[in-house]
C-alpha cells in the first residue's frame, strides 16, 4: 500500500494521461535492481578481497602461492558443484538437506568390490556412471515425495539425509573402500593447462548453471515456481512436474560431486560430505539466493563457496582450530543475511 | 477548493495543510480533514491519491513534516500507534490485523493485556470481550474461539472490538467492504449505525460509490495529495461530480456499449454439467465468440470454483469443458492454457503476479516458452511482445521493466490481461477483474474487456458486484449454493431481481 502512495505521480490511473515523458519508463527501477544485485556480489567480492588480504598479512608467501590457491580452489569445486544444484532448489522454493549424505552413498556405491571390478572389466566411466545414477535417484525420490506426495521438503529431505547415511554405512560396513582403478583416478586428479580437472569440472558445472538459471526456459520456470507458486500453476505451469526436477538436478550435481570427493579422497566413505548441506546452503544464501525463493545468483553461490573455503585456508594457515573456525562462519552467515534483508527492504520501497 | 457546509458543531478531529514528504515524491500536498462527532467521513480519491499515507498519518505510523492536527481543538501529536490509541484514534487496516493463533479476547487486548503483577486476567478479558462482541451486535462470537477459524466479516468485527477496547472516539476504516459479501456488508453498516449513535465518528474509505452513498454522511475528496473538495453532503453531491473530482475529468458511462451478437457466432465455451463435490453441481454454459457473460451470486455460492474448474485449477468430479468443440482434460490447468483459456484470478497479487519481477516477465509467464528455441530464451523476442501489449492497454507507467509490486492495482489487472493477450487466447476467465482497482481505472478495464469480446474472444466474468455483472455482460447467470437458479439476457433483469434469486436460493 505505501509503495503505491509515495510515489502518486507514477501510478495514476485515468486515460486522460499520455505516458507523461517525465517519468523515465522503466529504466530508473531497471538499473537500481541492476545495482542491487551487482552491489550484493560486489560485496562478496570485497569480502573475498579482503580475506585474501587477511591471509596474506597472517601467512605470508604460505598464503599467497599458486599451489595454495590450487588448493584452496580444489576443495571449493566440490562443494561448489553442490551448492551450484542447491541455488536451483533454494530459488524454487525448496531445500534439500540430504546431499551432504547422498554424496557420502554415491561415493560408497561408486567404489563398491562390484563397481570398481566392473569399471577395472570396462572402463572406468562405469564408476562415473554409478555416482550420477545414485546421486540422480535420491533427487528424484526427494522430489516426488515433496512434489507428488505433498511432504514438506524439510522433512522429506531430513528422512533421506538420515535414511541415505545409514545406507551407506550398511553397504560399506563402514569401512572406507579405495578406489584401486588407476585410470579415474589418473583422469580426475590430472591437471589441464595447469589447472585441475577438479577446479575446470567446477567452472564448467558454474557457468552451465549459469545459462540454464538466466537464460532458459528452465530457469524461468524456476524463478516462478520458487516466487509464487500459484502464480506460476494458474498461468498454466507444470509446477509439480518442475519441483521434481528441481531436486532430480540437485541430485545429479551431487553425483557430480561425488565423482570430485571420490577423486580428491581416493577413497569411497560413508562419512564422506557430512555437514556438507549445512555448508552448501550457507554458501547460497550469503551468495544472496532468497532462502525464501524467487530469487536466485549463481555468481553470488560461486563468491560465497569461495569465501568460505578461503576462509578455512586462511585459518588452518595460522593452524588455528576449526572451532575457530566453526564461530567465524557464523559470525559470516549472520552478517550476511542481516545486509541481504537491509537490500530486499531497500527494493521493496523502491 | 470546494467547501460545502460551515460547521455545524466543533469538529472532534481536525487535520490541518498536513504535508508528507517522501524521498522523491510527496505523498501529501496540504490535506485538511474535519471529523464530527457521531458522522461517517467518506475519504475518496484513486489508488495514489494519499489516501493511506493520510490514515497512516492519522495513526501514528508517519510523522508528517508539515500541518497540524487537533482533536477537540487541542493541537496534538501523534508520536507512534500507541499515541494514536490513547488520543483515541484507532484504525482497521485494509489487510485485517489480528492473529490467526490467538482467541478473540487476546486479539482485542493485544498490546494492552489486562494483566495483574504480570499475571493475565483472563476472566475480566473475556467477560470484556462478551460485552464489546454484544455491543457490536455479536454476542455469538465467544471470547475464547480462535480467530483463525472466523471467517473474513468476523475478523473484522475482532478488529472493530479491539478499537472499541481503547475507546476508540474515531475508527479508521480502511476499505472494511472489500473482504465482504453484500449480506455481511449489510450487518458492518449496521454496526457502524450503532457507533456513530453513540457518538464515535467513523472516517470510512471505499472504492465503491454506491456504499458511501448508502452509509455516508460526508465526504472529502482527496487528488494528488490534496484535498480537492472538503465536507460534501452525501445526499446532495452527484456520482458524477464524485468522480469528475476524483479523477479531474467526465466519465461519460462507466460500462461500454454492448455489441450485437451475431446468431451464427460460434459456441467457443461449452460447460455441461459441470460439476465438483461439495462446491457446485450441474453447471451448464454456453459462451459465444464475442460475447461477455456473467455469473452472479454472493461469497461463497461456488462462482469463483466453477471459474476455477472450468480452468482446471480444481479437478471437475462431473460433466466436461468443451473449447471449440475440443473436450478438455479435468483438472490441468496446462491443458487449458494449451486449447485457449485464460483465467485472470481473483487474487492479483497472491494468484496472478510474480511482484518481485519485472512486468514484461509477468506478461509472458504463461508464453514464454514461445520465444525460446531449445530452452534458450530470447528476451529480446519476449520482452518486445510484452511492450506491444502494454502499449495496446496503456499501461501507466508505461516501461515494462519496473517490479511488478510498483503498480496500482488497475495497472496489474492489465499486466495479467496483457498476458493473456500475448498467449491469444480465445476464452477469458476474469474473477473479481475491478477489485481494488479505482474508479478511472474501472472503466479503462471495462472497455477493455468489451474490446476483447469484439475481437471474438468469449468472457465469462465473476464479480461481488451486481452491478458491474449486470452492466459489462450480455448475459447473466445466478448461482447460489452451487446451481444456477436464473440464466437470461442482463438487460432483463435488476439488482433487486439478482438479490432476490439469490435469498430464495439459499432459504430453499
Amino acid at each position: 500500500m505505501s509503495d503505491q502512495e509515495v510515489a502518486p505521480a507514477a501510478v495514476v490511473d485515468g486515460p486522460a494521461h499520455a505516458p507523461s515523458p517525465g517519468t523515465p519508463g522503466g529504466a530508473r527501477p531497471r538499473r537500481s535492481m541492476l545495482n542491487g544485485s551487482m552491489g550484493r556480489n560486489v560485496g562478496l567480492v570485497l569480502a573475498l578481497v579482503a580475506l585474501c588480504v587477511v591471509g596474506y598479512a597472517t601467512a605470508g608467501e604460505n598464503f599467497a602461492n599458486l599451489n595454495n590457491v590450487l588448493t584452496i580452489l580444489r576443495l571449493a569445486a566440490v562443494l561448489g558443484v553442490l551448492s551450484i544444484g542447491m541455488t536451483f532448489v533454494i530459488t524454487g522454493g525448496g531445500i534439500d538437506l540430504s546431499v551432504g549424505s547422498v554424496m557420502g552413498l554415491a561415493t560408497i556405491w561408486a567404489s563398491t568390490l562390484a563397481t570398481q571390478t566392473m569399471a577395472a572389466d570396462t572402463h572406468w566411466i562405469v564408476m562415473v556412471g554409478v555416482a550420477l545414477a545414485v546421486g540422480t535417484a535420491c533427487g528424484l525420490v526427494n522430489g516426488i515425495l515433496v512434489a507428488y506426495g505433498k511432504v514438506v521438503a524439510f522433512m522429506a529431505t531430513l528422512a533421506m539425509m538420515v535414511g541415505a547415511r545409514g545406507l551407506a554405512e550398511m553397504i560399506s560396513n563402514r569401512q572406507t573402500q579405495r578406489v584401486r582403478v588407476d585410470e579415474f583416478l589418473d583422469f580426475f586428479r590430472a591437471d589441464l593447462i595447469g589447472i585441475p580437472v577438479l577446479v575446470w569440472m567446477f567452472a564448467v558445472v558454474a557457468v552451465a548453471g549459469w545459462f540454464l538459471l538466466n537464460r532458459t526456459t528452465f530457469g524461468r520456470r524456476t524463478v516462478a515456481v520458487g516466487g509464487n507458486p500459484e502464480a506460476a500453476r494458474l498461468a498454466g505451469i507444470k509446477v509439480k512436474r518442475h519441483t521434481m526436477y528441481l531436486y532430480g538436478l540437485v541430485g545429479l550435481t551431487t553425483g557430480i560431486a561425488a565423482v570430485m570427493m571420490l577423486a580428491r579422497t581416493t577413497a569411497g566413505s560413508s562419512t564422506n560430505g557430512q555437514f556438507y548441506e549445512l555448508d552448501a546452503i550457507a554458501a547460497v544464501v550469503v551468495g544472496g539466493t532468497l532462502l525464501a525463493g524467487g530469487r536466485g545468483t549463481i555468481v553470488g553461490t560461486v563468491l560465497g563457496v569461495l569465501i568460505f573455503t578461503t576462509l578455512t585456508n586462511v585459518f588452518t594457515q595460522n593452524n588455528m582450530s576449526t572451532s575457530a573456525q566453526n564461530v567465524a562462519k557464523g559470525v559470516i552467515i549472520v552478517v550476511a543475511v542481516l545486509l541481504q534483508q537491509r537490500f530486499a527492504s531497500r527494493s521493496r520501497s523502491d | 477548493m470546494v467547501n460545502a457546509d460551515p460547521q455545524p458543531t466543533r469538529p472532534l478531529l481536525q487535520m490541518r495543510s498536513i504535508v508528507k514528504q517522501f524521498p522523491g515524491a510527496r505523498a501529501l500536498d496540504g490535506v485538511d480533514l474535519d471529523i464530527l462527532p457521531g458522522e461517517v467521513h467518506c475519504l475518496l480519491g484513486q489508488n495514489g491519491a494519499g489516501k493511506s499515507t493520510l490514515i497512516k498519518v492519522l495513526a501514528g505510523a508517519h510523522q508528517p513534516d508539515e500541518g497540524q492536527i487537533l482533536i477537540d481543538g487541542e493541537v496534538v501529536t501523534i508520536p507512534h500507534p500507541v499515541a494514536a490509541l490513547r488520543l483515541g484514534v484507532a484504525t482497521m487496516y485494509q489487510e485485517l490485523d489480528v492473529v490467526d493463533g490467538l482467541t478473540v479476547a487476546e486479539n482485542i487486548y493485544l498490546g494492552h493485556e489486562l494483566s495483574t503483577a504480570g499475571f493475565s486476567n483472563r476472566r475480566t478479558a473475556a467477560k470484556n470481550t462478551r460485552e464489546l462482541m454484544k455491543r457490536l451486535g455479536h454476542p455469538e462470537i465467544p471470547p475464547h474461539r480462535e480467530v483463525g477459524e472466523l471467517s473474513a466479516a468476523g475478523k473484522q468485527i475482532v478488529s472493530m472490538a479491539r478499537a472499541l477496547s481503547h475507546d476508540a472516539r474515531v475508527i479508521v476504516m480502511d476499505e472494511p467492504s472489500a473482504v465482504l459479501d453484500s449480506e455481511e456488508v449489510e450487518n458492518l453498516f449496521r454496526v457502524v449505525h450503532q457507533l456513530t449513535a453513540s457518538g464515535v465518528a467513523i472516517v470510512y474509505i471505499s472504492h465503491r460509490l454506491e456504499e458511501i452513498r448508502q452509509i455516508g454522511d460526508r465526504i472529502t475528496v482527496l487528488k494528488d495529495g490534496r484535498t480537492v473538495a472538503q465536507n460534501l453532503a452525501v445526499s446532495r453531491t452527484p456520482t458524477a461530480e464524485l468522480i469528475k473530482l476524483m479523477t479531474g475529468r467526465t466519465v461519460e458511462n462507466v460500462f461500454p456499449a454492448r455489441a450485437p451478437i451475431a446468431p451464427e457466432a460460434e459456441v467457443v465455451l461449452a460447460v455441461e454439467s459441470l460439476g465438483l463435490k461439495g462446491e457446485f453441481s450441474d453447471v451448464s454454459l454456453a459462451v459465444r465468440a464475442g460475447e461477455v457473460v456473467g455469473l452472479a451470486g454472493l461469497v461463497g455460492s461456488g462462482r469463483s470454483e466453477i471459474l476455477e474448474t472450468v480452468y482446471g485449477a480444481r479437478r471437475s468430479t462431473e460433466g466436461t469443458v468443451r473449447v471449440g468443440g475440443k473436450k478438455l482434460r479435468p483438472g490441468s490447468v496446462a491443458a487449458a492454457v494449451g486449447a485457449g483459456i485464460g483465467l485472470c484470478p481473483e487474487e492479483r497479487k497472491s494468484q496472478g503476479l510474480l511482484l518481485d519481477e519485472p512486468v514484461y516477465r509477468n506478461i509472458t509467464l504463461s508464453t514464454f516458452g514461445r520465444f525460446a528455441t531449445a530452452g534458450l530464451l530470447d528476451e529480446r523476442a519476449e520482452r518486445a511482445a510484452a511492450q506491444e501489449q502494454s502499449v495496446a492497454l496503456d499501461l501507466r507507467p508505461a516501461g515494462v521493466d519496473r517490479n511488478a509490486r510498483t503498480l496500482s492495482g488497475g495497472n496489474q489487472q492489465k499486466a495479467l490481461l496483457a498476458r493473456w493477450l500475448v498467449h491469444g487466447c480465445r476464452v477469458l476467465l476474469l474473477d473479481e477483474p475491478t477489485r481494488g482497482v479505482d474508479v478511472g481505472a474501472r472503466a479503462e478495464i471495462y472497455a477493455l474487456i468489451r474490446d476483447l469480446a469484439a475481437s471474438g474472444a468469449a468472457v465469462l466474468v465473476v464479480s461481488s458486484e451486481i452491478d458491474e455483472v449486470l452492466g459489462l455482460a450480455d448475459r447473466v447467470l445466478v448461482i447460489s449454493e452451487g446451481r444456477v437458479v436464473h440464466e437470461g439476457p442482463a438487460d432483463s433483469i435488476d439488482e433487486h431481481g439478482v438479490l432476490d434469486l439469490v435469498m430464495e436460493g439459499s432459504a430453499a
